[in-house]
């Protein structure tokens, strides 16, 4: 059954700072960040700053994992005259292109008239995401993981990936082929932080961090900030671009993947999986669409076995043929014609948290809506559908689809 | 790749914290007891503990102690000391716990080339004084 919301809100405004390699930001200040990616989203809508009444966060309202936004001092920051909308999903990442479905239940329930979600993130070395897990003080709950060593996300999907291998088949050249294909696409992209080629070579030759994970299956730690204001379509309208149209979103997840990062208790299947199962089940049946129905999907890429796993989550593939879908191209983008190749759909045209910059799944909301605008840098020819992933992490994670209007 | 002998990570540099709902899960290992949390009404196993019984909702534990095998079920290697960057070759393991199905433990393993952990691999328990007196169990090959 269609979604009830489907259609009646959009993305009107994308904003965002310089991406700076992590800890390279000082001495901005996280507020100073999170004004400007707010005040860019404001101008690409064409609205003021001052008519944000609404905040929509996701990842507890984080920034980063350490920091916190608070409304309060980002309206004092900003001049904002009122505010009748905050709300945070709760938990990590994984509720990125969740909180525009937050976005529109806000907008919905007439609550507010223009929300902002938003991430900035700012990775000084006691900050860094990358060793989170072991840097958290000992708890009840962690004193059944950190022991073990496994200090940061990437340790806890380099198991994942491993049972994965493990069942199917699955090789550590299908995981170079997701770094390879997405680098592809960052040449011609001023901000990204990785823009070289990535050869075959280059990619065995990286430092195993986590057997079977390489430095290069792992994404950039970066510093900057990234907003996107949502609005309803009738004031979509009067905005300065084509709005990008809210066509579904879910969050949310299922038991058997549960506590997945910290508990490992997930049963085969779910196990060597992304968890998304639940979340693209609830974003196909609120659209009626399915994967092919996709031009471009931007699927989160902390880790990059993670993205081969969602693409089998979502139905790009079956479960177990992630690592043939893969090393078959179809995640690549082919410029000569703008369209995927082999029959595929294009995955991460910026590049994504592997090779442009990682702002915590933001920067692949941002590419979504230059699709369907129709303005992106590397454009998939007539894109209407773009599928946006947040997550693999801790419940729940996210989907959301956005359609050209 | 060749990493050579697996290692547990040092106990000394190994903190816990416990509540009421995991701390007979500790204290039996300061025993040398390896146990799981048993629902003490429908008999399901969970791990880590918790208050509720996931599946009947009682509150009735059961702490048996178990055989204190295991099998792999998955792992990664890592070579380097997370605490302070130094070489070391470690294997975390997630491991099924003989005797309590459905639960599973993060450990270490030793006692063989980490490039020799396999899914599948039978292990057994192998206690490791951590801080405060506690005692972690890791597994040997």
């Amino acid at each position: 059954m269609a979604w009830v919301n489907q259609d009646k809100c959009a993305i009107v405004g994308v904003g965002a700072t310089d991406y700076y390699v992590r800890g390279k930001s000082w001495p901005r200040t996280i507020n100073d960040m999170a004004a400007e990616a707010i005040m860019n989203a404001c101008a690409d809508a064409g609205i003021s700053h001052k008519q944000i009444d609404g905040f929509s966060y996701y990842s507890t309202a984080g920034a980063g994992y350490l920091d916190k936004f608070d409304t309060a001092s980002l309206m004092e920051t900003l001049g904002m005259p009122h505010i009748s909308w905050s709300a945070t999903l709760t938990s990590g990442g994984g509720g990125c292109p969740g909180a525009i479905g937050l976005a529109t239940a806000g907008l919905m329930n007439e609550d507010c008239t223009y929300t902002v979600t938003l991430m900035a993130l700012q990775q000084l070395p006691q900050h860094r995401l990358g060793v989170v897990f072991g840097a958290a003080a000992p708890n009840p709950e962690n004193s059944f993981l950190q022991p073990s060593g496994l200090v940061g996300p990437g340790h806890l999907m380099s198991v994942l990936a491993r049972r994965h291998m493990h069942l199917y088949g699955t090789t550590q050249d299908a995981f170079g082929e997701v770094v390879m294909a997405t680098r592809a696409n960052t040449h011609n992209r001023p901000k990204a932080v990785r823009k070289d080629p990535l050869t075959k070579e280059q990619y065995d030759a990286s430092v195993m961090l986590a057997d079977p994970l390489r430095r290069l299956d792992f994404c950039l730690e970066t510093d900057g900030a990234v907003a996107v204001i949502t609005t309803t379509m009738d004031r979509a309208k009067d905005c300065r671009h084509k709005p990008a149209v809210v066509h579904a979103a879910a969050h949310g997840g299922q038991r058997e993947w549960g506590r997945a990062f910290a508990w490992m208790g997930m049963p085969d299947p779910h196990f060597a999986s992304s968890g998304h199962k639940f979340t693209a089940d609830r974003v196909w049946a609120q659209s009626g669409l399915s994967a092919k129905d996709m031009d471009v999907a931007l699927i989160y890429d902390h880790f990059s076995p993670m993205v081969l796993m969602q693409l089998e989550d979502y139905g790009f593939c079956e479960k177990g043929e992630g690592n043939d879908y893969v090393l078959s191209g179809k995640l690549r983008y082919d410029p000569a014609t703008g369209k995927g190749v082999n029959g595929g759909v294009p995955v991460n045209t910026h590049g994504g948290n592997l090779n442009e910059a990682y702002i915590i799944g933001m920067t692949h909301i941002v590419e979504g809506v230059e699709q369907v605008r129709g303005t992106a840098i590397n454009q998939v020819k007539d894109a209407e559908f773009a599928l946006v992933s947040g997550g693999p992490a801790s419940l729940p994670v996210s989907s959301l689809i956005l359609r050209k209007d | 790749m060749t990493y050579g002998p697996a290692r547990a990570l040092p106990g000394d540099q190994i903190r816990i914290t416990t509540n009421p709902d995991t701390e007979p899960f500790w204290q039996a290992a300061r025993e040398g007891k390896l146990t799981a949390c048993q629902c003490g009404e429908c008999g399901h196993f969970r791990m880590p503990p918790t208050a509720i019984c996931p599946e009947c909702g009682s509150r009735a534990k059961n702490w048996p102690t178990l055989p204190g095998t295991a099998t792999v079920f998955s792992y990664a290697i890592c070579n380097k000391n997370p605490k302070n960057g130094e070489d070391y070759v470690y294997v975390p393991v997630v491991v099924d716990l003989d005797g309590a199905p459905g639960t599973r433990l993060n450990a270490n393993v030793s006692g063989c080339d980490a490039e020799d952990v396999h899914i599948g691999m039978k292990v057994s328990v192998d206690w490791t004084p951590i801080q405060d007196g506690w005692v972690l169990p890791n597994f040997k090959a």
